[in-house]
Protein backbone atom coordinates (compact mmCIF):
# COMPACT_ATOMS: atom_id res chain seq x y z
CA UNK A 1 0.00 0.00 0.00
CA UNK A 2 3.25 2.24 -0.13
CA UNK A 3 3.62 4.64 -3.04
CA UNK A 4 6.57 3.27 -4.79
CA UNK A 5 8.02 2.87 -8.14
CA UNK A 6 4.74 1.70 -9.22
CA UNK A 7 3.67 5.08 -9.63
CA UNK A 8 6.41 6.31 -12.11
CA UNK A 9 5.67 2.79 -14.16
CA UNK A 10 1.52 3.73 -14.18
CA UNK A 11 1.90 7.11 -15.34
CA UNK A 12 4.42 5.92 -18.24
CA UNK A 13 1.68 3.67 -18.67
CA UNK A 14 -0.91 5.72 -18.61
CA UNK A 15 0.90 8.11 -21.02
CA UNK A 16 1.86 5.89 -23.82
CA UNK A 17 -2.21 4.91 -23.77
CA UNK A 18 -3.02 7.83 -24.02
CA UNK A 19 -0.85 8.68 -27.02
CA UNK A 20 -2.03 5.58 -28.67
CA UNK A 21 -5.37 6.33 -28.01
CA UNK A 22 -4.88 10.07 -29.33
CA UNK A 23 -2.92 8.92 -32.26
CA UNK A 24 -4.69 5.61 -33.31
CA UNK A 25 -7.87 5.05 -31.81
CA UNK A 26 -10.21 8.39 -31.33
CA UNK A 27 -9.85 10.05 -35.19
CA UNK A 28 -10.63 7.36 -37.24
CA UNK A 29 -13.55 6.21 -34.89
CA UNK A 30 -15.01 9.68 -34.73
CA UNK A 31 -14.41 10.33 -38.11
CA UNK A 32 -16.32 7.54 -39.06
CA UNK A 33 -18.94 8.88 -36.10
CA UNK A 34 -19.32 12.62 -37.93
CA UNK A 35 -19.34 11.08 -41.50
CA UNK A 36 -22.01 8.88 -40.81
CA UNK A 37 -24.02 11.73 -38.77
CA UNK A 38 -23.69 13.74 -42.04
CA UNK A 39 -24.34 10.95 -44.52
CA UNK A 40 -27.81 10.28 -42.36
CA UNK A 41 -29.11 14.10 -42.23
CA UNK A 42 -28.17 14.34 -46.12
CA UNK A 43 -30.36 11.27 -46.38
CA UNK A 44 -33.06 12.82 -44.26
CA UNK A 45 -32.76 16.04 -46.24
CA UNK A 46 -33.26 14.00 -48.94
CA UNK A 47 -36.16 11.95 -48.23
CA UNK A 48 -37.79 15.22 -46.67
CA UNK A 49 -37.21 16.84 -50.17
CA UNK A 50 -38.65 14.24 -52.25
CA UNK A 51 -41.83 13.56 -49.78
CA UNK A 52 -42.31 17.70 -50.53
CA UNK A 53 -41.65 16.93 -54.47
CA UNK A 54 -44.15 13.61 -54.47
CA UNK A 55 -46.87 16.12 -52.74
CA UNK A 56 -46.36 19.07 -55.23
CA UNK A 57 -46.58 16.66 -57.78
CA UNK A 58 -49.84 14.61 -56.42
CA UNK A 59 -50.96 18.43 -56.26
CA UNK A 60 -50.06 18.96 -59.92
CA UNK A 61 -51.47 15.79 -60.85
CA UNK A 62 -54.98 16.68 -59.33
CA UNK A 63 -54.89 19.74 -60.76
CA UNK A 64 -54.60 18.66 -64.31
CA UNK A 65 -57.05 15.76 -63.80
CA UNK A 66 -59.55 18.59 -62.64
CA UNK A 67 -59.09 20.61 -66.00
CA UNK A 68 -58.71 17.35 -67.88
CA UNK A 69 -62.38 16.65 -66.64
CA UNK A 70 -63.55 20.10 -67.09
CA UNK A 71 -61.96 19.90 -70.81
CA UNK A 72 -63.95 16.52 -71.36
CA UNK A 73 -67.06 17.77 -69.77
CA UNK A 74 -66.87 20.88 -71.98
CA UNK A 75 -66.04 18.35 -75.36
CA UNK A 76 -68.79 16.17 -74.68
CA UNK A 77 -71.21 18.93 -74.00
CA UNK A 78 -70.12 20.83 -77.61
CA UNK A 79 -70.46 17.39 -78.95
CA UNK A 80 -74.04 17.05 -78.20
CA UNK A 81 -74.36 20.46 -78.89
CA UNK A 82 -73.13 19.93 -82.38
CA UNK A 83 -75.35 16.21 -82.51
CA UNK A 84 -77.90 18.31 -81.82
CA UNK A 85 -77.56 20.73 -84.60
CA UNK A 86 -77.18 18.24 -86.95
CA UNK A 87 -79.67 15.94 -86.32
CA UNK A 88 -82.04 19.09 -86.72
CA UNK A 89 -80.14 20.39 -90.21
CA UNK A 90 -80.58 16.70 -91.11
CA UNK A 91 -84.35 16.75 -90.17
CA UNK A 92 -84.74 20.04 -92.25
CA UNK A 93 -83.12 19.28 -95.30
CA UNK A 94 -85.22 15.84 -95.47
CA UNK A 95 -88.39 17.39 -94.56
CA UNK A 96 -87.69 20.24 -97.81
CA UNK A 97 -86.44 17.41 -99.61
CA UNK A 98 -89.73 15.33 -99.10
CA UNK A 99 -91.50 18.73 -100.11
CA UNK A 100 -89.57 19.01 -102.92
CA UNK A 101 -90.07 15.24 -104.10
CA UNK A 102 -93.72 15.72 -102.86
CA UNK A 103 -94.00 18.47 -105.28
CA UNK A 104 -92.17 17.10 -108.17
CA UNK A 105 -94.81 14.28 -108.30
CA UNK A 106 -97.85 16.35 -108.17
CA UNK A 107 -96.66 18.46 -111.03
CA UNK A 108 -95.65 14.83 -112.79
CA UNK A 109 -99.25 13.43 -111.57
CA UNK A 110 -101.03 16.50 -112.97
CA UNK A 111 -98.77 16.88 -116.26
CA UNK A 112 -99.90 13.09 -117.04
CA UNK A 113 -103.25 13.51 -115.89
CA UNK A 114 -103.19 16.57 -118.35
CA UNK A 115 -101.71 14.78 -120.84
CA UNK A 116 -104.05 11.55 -120.34
CA UNK A 117 -107.25 13.77 -120.88
CA UNK A 118 -106.32 15.57 -123.85
CA UNK A 119 -105.81 12.12 -125.55
CA UNK A 120 -108.53 11.38 -123.83
CA UNK A 121 -110.65 14.02 -125.50
CA UNK A 122 -108.92 13.32 -128.89
CA UNK A 123 -110.19 9.59 -128.39
CA UNK A 124 -113.83 10.62 -127.06
CA UNK A 125 -113.92 13.23 -130.11
CA UNK A 126 -112.67 10.58 -133.16
CA UNK A 127 -115.11 8.31 -131.09
CA UNK A 128 -117.93 10.59 -131.51
CA UNK A 129 -116.95 11.36 -134.76
CA UNK A 130 -117.11 8.13 -136.20
CA UNK A 131 -120.58 7.68 -134.10
CA UNK A 132 -121.97 10.29 -135.78
CA UNK A 133 -120.52 9.35 -138.89
CA UNK A 134 -122.10 5.73 -138.23
CA UNK A 135 -125.63 7.70 -137.52
CA UNK A 136 -124.99 10.10 -139.97
CA UNK A 137 -124.73 8.06 -142.89
CA UNK A 138 -127.93 6.27 -142.55
CA UNK A 139 -129.60 10.07 -142.36
CA UNK A 140 -127.16 13.06 -143.27
CA UNK A 141 -125.13 14.52 -145.53
CA UNK A 142 -121.80 14.26 -144.62
CA UNK A 143 -120.43 17.56 -146.27
CA UNK A 144 -123.74 19.61 -145.09
CA UNK A 145 -123.20 18.46 -141.65
CA UNK A 146 -119.61 19.06 -141.36
CA UNK A 147 -119.31 22.01 -140.01
CA UNK A 148 -121.72 20.92 -137.25
CA UNK A 149 -119.59 18.41 -136.01
CA UNK A 150 -116.52 20.12 -135.99
CA UNK A 151 -118.42 22.89 -133.85
CA UNK A 152 -118.95 20.14 -131.36
CA UNK A 153 -115.10 18.63 -131.50
CA UNK A 154 -113.94 22.14 -130.60
CA UNK A 155 -115.98 22.25 -127.41
CA UNK A 156 -115.20 18.98 -126.31
CA UNK B 1 -12.47 -19.17 1.41
CA UNK B 2 -10.34 -19.42 4.58
CA UNK B 3 -7.63 -22.03 4.68
CA UNK B 4 -7.23 -23.62 8.23
CA UNK B 5 -4.29 -22.28 9.48
CA UNK B 6 -5.81 -18.54 8.57
CA UNK B 7 -7.38 -16.15 11.20
CA UNK B 8 -9.49 -13.61 9.66
CA UNK B 9 -7.08 -11.18 10.32
CA UNK B 10 -4.37 -13.04 8.10
CA UNK B 11 -7.24 -13.30 5.22
CA UNK B 12 -7.67 -9.99 4.87
CA UNK B 13 -4.16 -8.66 5.18
CA UNK B 14 -3.09 -11.36 2.66
CA UNK B 15 -5.59 -10.01 0.25
CA UNK B 16 -4.99 -6.80 0.24
CA UNK B 17 -1.56 -7.29 -0.06
CA UNK B 18 0.31 -6.56 -3.42
CA UNK B 19 2.69 -8.73 -5.09
CA UNK B 20 6.09 -6.43 -4.74
CA UNK B 21 9.53 -7.30 -6.27
CA UNK B 22 12.06 -4.98 -4.88
CA UNK B 23 12.81 -2.56 -1.62
CA UNK B 24 12.04 0.83 -0.60
CA UNK B 25 10.54 3.58 -2.86
CA UNK B 26 12.09 1.34 -5.98
CA UNK B 27 9.79 -1.30 -5.31
CA UNK B 28 7.26 -2.46 -8.00
CA UNK B 29 3.78 -3.75 -7.40
CA UNK B 30 3.91 -6.21 -10.03
CA UNK B 31 0.18 -7.28 -10.20
CA UNK B 32 -1.06 -3.95 -10.61
CA UNK B 33 1.40 -2.93 -13.59
CA UNK B 34 0.58 -6.57 -15.09
CA UNK B 35 -3.35 -6.30 -14.82
CA UNK B 36 -3.39 -2.89 -15.71
CA UNK B 37 -1.61 -2.81 -18.58
CA UNK B 38 -3.66 -6.11 -19.94
CA UNK B 39 -6.75 -4.20 -19.49
CA UNK B 40 -4.94 -1.14 -20.79
CA UNK B 41 -3.83 -2.76 -23.96
CA UNK B 42 -7.33 -5.02 -24.37
CA UNK B 43 -8.92 -1.48 -24.45
CA UNK B 44 -6.51 -0.77 -27.13
CA UNK B 45 -6.64 -3.67 -29.09
CA UNK B 46 -10.15 -3.68 -29.28
CA UNK B 47 -10.76 -0.21 -29.82
CA UNK B 48 -8.15 -0.07 -32.40
CA UNK B 49 -9.82 -2.85 -34.48
CA UNK B 50 -12.88 -1.21 -34.63
CA UNK B 51 -11.08 1.83 -35.61
CA UNK B 52 -9.16 0.19 -38.35
CA UNK B 53 -12.23 -0.85 -40.02
CA UNK B 54 -14.52 1.97 -39.03
CA UNK B 55 -16.32 3.63 -41.94
CA UNK B 56 -19.43 5.51 -42.43
CA UNK B 57 -21.41 2.20 -43.55
CA UNK B 58 -23.30 0.46 -41.76
CA UNK B 59 -22.02 -0.66 -38.30
CA UNK B 60 -21.18 -4.18 -37.02
CA UNK B 61 -22.45 -4.85 -33.46
CA UNK B 62 -19.17 -4.08 -31.55
CA UNK B 63 -18.39 -1.03 -33.57
CA UNK B 64 -21.78 0.27 -32.19
CA UNK B 65 -21.04 -0.48 -29.07
CA UNK B 66 -17.46 1.50 -29.21
CA UNK B 67 -19.33 4.11 -31.20
CA UNK B 68 -21.75 4.71 -28.49
CA UNK B 69 -18.87 4.78 -25.50
CA UNK B 70 -16.51 7.02 -28.06
CA UNK B 71 -19.58 9.56 -29.08
CA UNK B 72 -20.69 9.59 -25.30
CA UNK B 73 -17.22 11.31 -23.86
CA UNK B 74 -17.55 12.73 -27.10
CA UNK B 75 -20.50 14.55 -25.86
CA UNK B 76 -19.39 14.84 -22.33
CA UNK B 77 -16.29 16.59 -23.29
CA UNK B 78 -18.36 19.22 -25.59
CA UNK B 79 -20.47 20.08 -22.83
CA UNK B 80 -17.79 20.92 -20.57
CA UNK B 81 -14.69 21.90 -22.90
CA UNK B 82 -15.16 24.64 -25.19
CA UNK B 83 -12.60 25.25 -27.88
CA UNK B 84 -10.63 22.54 -30.23
CA UNK B 85 -7.98 20.66 -28.28
CA UNK B 86 -7.22 16.91 -29.80
CA UNK B 87 -5.89 15.75 -26.67
CA UNK B 88 -8.82 16.04 -24.16
CA UNK B 89 -11.21 13.75 -25.96
CA UNK B 90 -9.02 10.76 -26.67
CA UNK B 91 -7.71 11.06 -22.85
CA UNK B 92 -11.36 11.02 -21.18
CA UNK B 93 -11.77 8.02 -23.91
CA UNK B 94 -8.94 6.55 -22.15
CA UNK B 95 -9.49 7.44 -18.35
CA UNK B 96 -12.99 6.25 -18.59
CA UNK B 97 -12.82 2.69 -19.98
CA UNK B 98 -9.28 1.92 -18.88
CA UNK B 99 -10.38 2.96 -15.22
CA UNK B 100 -13.92 1.02 -16.24
CA UNK B 101 -12.04 -1.91 -16.48
CA UNK B 102 -9.44 -1.70 -13.56
CA UNK B 103 -12.50 -1.58 -11.82
CA UNK B 104 -14.65 -4.05 -13.32
CA UNK B 105 -11.70 -6.83 -11.41
CA UNK B 106 -13.23 -6.11 -8.15
CA UNK B 107 -16.61 -8.33 -9.80
CA UNK B 108 -14.22 -11.48 -10.11
CA UNK B 109 -14.52 -13.18 -7.01
CA UNK B 110 -12.21 -12.10 -4.84
CA UNK B 111 -10.52 -15.76 -4.14
CA UNK B 112 -10.49 -17.05 -7.69
CA UNK B 113 -7.10 -15.23 -9.01
CA UNK B 114 -5.28 -14.92 -6.13
CA UNK B 115 -5.85 -18.50 -5.24
CA UNK B 116 -5.37 -19.37 -8.95
CA UNK B 117 -1.61 -17.50 -8.63
CA UNK B 118 -0.84 -18.93 -5.03
CA UNK B 119 -1.38 -22.60 -6.43
CA UNK B 120 0.57 -21.52 -10.02
CA UNK B 121 3.27 -19.89 -8.73
CA UNK B 122 3.52 -22.80 -5.89
CA UNK B 123 3.84 -25.58 -8.76
CA UNK B 124 5.91 -23.39 -11.31
CA UNK B 125 8.58 -23.58 -8.10
CA UNK B 126 9.05 -19.63 -7.66
CA UNK B 127 8.09 -20.33 -3.77
CA UNK B 128 8.06 -22.82 -1.06
CA UNK B 129 4.44 -21.89 0.45
CA UNK B 130 1.68 -21.03 -1.69
CA UNK B 131 0.76 -18.26 0.93
CA UNK B 132 4.16 -16.44 0.06
CA UNK B 133 2.01 -15.60 -3.00
CA UNK B 134 0.31 -12.38 -2.98
CA UNK B 135 -2.13 -10.82 -5.97
CA UNK B 136 -4.07 -7.74 -6.18
CA UNK B 137 -6.45 -8.06 -9.21
CA UNK B 138 -7.67 -4.60 -8.96
CA UNK B 139 -5.48 -1.79 -9.81
CA UNK B 140 -7.47 0.77 -8.72
CA UNK B 141 -7.43 -0.62 -5.41
CA UNK B 142 -3.47 0.84 -5.59
CA UNK B 143 -2.53 4.40 -4.40
CA UNK B 144 -0.24 4.27 -7.29
CA UNK B 145 -2.23 3.33 -10.38
CA UNK B 146 -4.52 6.19 -8.79
CA UNK B 147 -2.03 8.93 -8.15
CA UNK B 148 -0.33 8.00 -11.27
CA UNK B 149 -3.63 8.90 -12.82
CA UNK B 150 -3.93 12.01 -10.79
CA UNK B 151 -0.36 13.31 -11.18
CA UNK B 152 -0.91 13.05 -14.61
CA UNK B 153 -4.03 15.46 -14.82
CA UNK B 154 -2.30 17.52 -12.65
CA UNK B 155 0.98 17.93 -14.95
CA UNK B 156 -1.87 18.68 -17.90
CA UNK B 157 -3.94 21.08 -15.86
CA UNK B 158 -0.28 23.32 -15.02
CA UNK B 159 0.38 22.49 -18.76
CA UNK B 160 -2.88 23.80 -19.95
CA UNK B 161 -2.74 26.58 -17.58
CA UNK B 162 0.48 27.87 -19.06
CA UNK B 163 -0.25 26.96 -22.49
CA UNK B 164 -3.79 29.14 -22.31
CA UNK B 165 -2.95 31.99 -19.96
CA UNK B 166 0.75 32.18 -20.08
CA UNK B 167 2.71 32.22 -17.10
CA UNK B 168 2.10 35.62 -16.27
CA UNK B 169 -1.13 34.79 -16.26
CA UNK B 170 -1.34 31.64 -14.30
CA UNK B 171 1.18 33.46 -11.83
CA UNK B 172 -1.60 36.15 -11.40
CA UNK B 173 -4.40 33.57 -11.11
CA UNK B 174 -2.27 31.79 -8.16
CA UNK B 175 -1.63 35.61 -6.24
CA UNK B 176 -4.65 37.82 -7.35
CA UNK B 177 -7.53 35.37 -6.45
CA UNK B 178 -9.93 34.88 -4.61
CA UNK B 179 -8.58 38.70 -3.35
CA UNK B 180 -7.34 41.46 -5.30
CA UNK B 181 -5.08 43.04 -3.93
CA UNK B 182 -1.44 42.72 -2.97
CA UNK B 183 -1.39 43.14 0.51
CA UNK B 184 -3.16 39.44 0.42
CA UNK B 185 -0.97 37.93 -2.40
CA UNK B 186 0.51 35.14 0.13
CA UNK B 187 -2.70 34.52 1.31
CA UNK B 188 -4.21 34.17 -1.94
CA UNK B 189 -1.19 32.07 -2.74
CA UNK B 190 -2.19 29.48 0.00
CA UNK B 191 -5.57 29.37 -0.90
CA UNK B 192 -4.97 28.88 -4.57
CA UNK B 193 -2.66 26.14 -4.04
CA UNK B 194 -4.33 24.49 -1.56
CA UNK B 195 -6.89 24.20 -4.33
CA UNK B 196 -4.62 23.44 -7.05
CA UNK B 197 -2.91 20.55 -5.32
CA UNK B 198 -6.71 19.36 -3.49
CA UNK B 199 -7.46 18.23 -7.07
CA UNK B 200 -5.33 15.94 -7.29
CA UNK B 201 -5.08 14.52 -4.40
CA UNK B 202 -8.76 14.21 -4.37
CA UNK B 203 -9.12 12.39 -7.59
CA UNK B 204 -6.75 9.90 -6.54
CA UNK B 205 -7.97 9.51 -3.05
CA UNK B 206 -11.85 9.28 -4.50
CA UNK B 207 -11.13 7.11 -6.91
CA UNK B 208 -8.82 4.58 -4.38
CA UNK B 209 -11.33 5.00 -1.51
CA UNK B 210 -14.87 3.77 -3.41
CA UNK B 211 -12.63 0.89 -5.01
CA UNK B 212 -10.55 -0.29 -1.71
CA UNK B 213 -13.33 -0.03 0.48
CA UNK B 214 -15.50 -2.18 -2.56
CA UNK B 215 -12.72 -4.70 -1.99
CA UNK B 216 -12.60 -4.84 1.45
CA UNK B 217 -16.53 -5.63 1.64
CA UNK B 218 -15.80 -8.36 -0.76
CA UNK B 219 -13.06 -10.15 1.29
CA UNK B 220 -15.49 -10.00 4.10
CA UNK B 221 -18.54 -11.40 2.50
CA UNK B 222 -15.90 -13.96 1.59
CA UNK B 223 -15.50 -14.93 5.06
CA UNK B 224 -18.98 -15.66 6.36
CA UNK B 225 -19.52 -18.84 4.68
CA UNK B 226 -22.50 -20.10 3.27
CA UNK B 227 -24.77 -16.83 3.37
CA UNK B 228 -21.68 -15.23 1.37
CA UNK B 229 -23.28 -16.09 -2.35
CA UNK B 230 -26.36 -14.25 -1.80
CA UNK B 231 -24.35 -11.17 -0.13
CA UNK B 232 -21.66 -11.68 -2.59
CA UNK B 233 -24.56 -11.46 -5.64
CA UNK B 234 -25.94 -7.98 -3.77
CA UNK B 235 -23.10 -5.76 -3.27
CA UNK B 236 -21.61 -7.22 -6.45
CA UNK B 237 -25.02 -5.30 -8.43
CA UNK B 238 -24.21 -2.56 -6.22
CA UNK B 239 -20.97 -2.33 -7.01
CA UNK B 240 -21.63 -2.40 -10.72
CA UNK B 241 -23.12 1.66 -10.20
CA UNK B 242 -19.97 2.39 -8.05
CA UNK B 243 -17.67 0.85 -10.95
CA UNK B 244 -19.38 3.05 -13.63
CA UNK B 245 -19.83 5.98 -11.63
CA UNK B 246 -16.15 6.09 -10.35
CA UNK B 247 -15.11 5.59 -14.08
CA UNK B 248 -17.28 8.66 -14.89
CA UNK B 249 -16.78 11.06 -12.50
CA UNK B 250 -12.91 10.79 -12.63
CA UNK B 251 -13.46 11.09 -16.35
CA UNK B 252 -15.87 14.11 -15.43
CA UNK B 253 -13.97 16.47 -13.31
CA UNK B 254 -10.59 15.75 -15.54
CA UNK B 255 -12.74 17.36 -18.33
CA UNK B 256 -13.93 19.82 -15.99
CA UNK B 257 -10.16 20.94 -14.54
CA UNK B 258 -8.56 21.09 -17.91
CA UNK B 259 -11.74 23.32 -19.25
CA UNK B 260 -11.39 25.38 -15.94
CA UNK B 261 -7.43 25.69 -16.77
CA UNK B 262 -7.82 26.22 -20.16
CA UNK B 263 -10.13 28.88 -19.53
CA UNK B 264 -10.33 32.49 -18.01
CA UNK B 265 -12.08 33.53 -15.21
Amino acid sequence: MDINATLIGQTIAFIVFVWFCMKFVWPPIINAIEERQKKIADGLNAGERAQKDLEKAQEEIAEQLKEAKQQAAEIVEQAKKRGAKIVEEETQRGHEEREKIVASGHEEVTAERNRAREELRKQVAVLAVTGAQKIIEREIDKDAHSDIVEKLVAEL
Amino acid sequence: MISGEQTPTQYIQHHLQNWTVGDGFWAVNVDTIFWSVLLGVLFLWSFRRVAKKSSAGVPGKWQCFVEMIVEFVDNSVKESFHGKDKLIAPLALTIFVWIFLMNLMDLIPVDWLPTAAMYGGYWLGFVDDPHDVYMKVVPTTDLNTTFALSLSVFALIIIYSIKYKGVKGFAKEMTFTPFNHWALIPVNFVLESITLLAKPASLALRLFGNLYAGELIFILIAMIGFWQLPAHFAWAVFHILVITLQAFIFMMLTIVYLSMASSEH
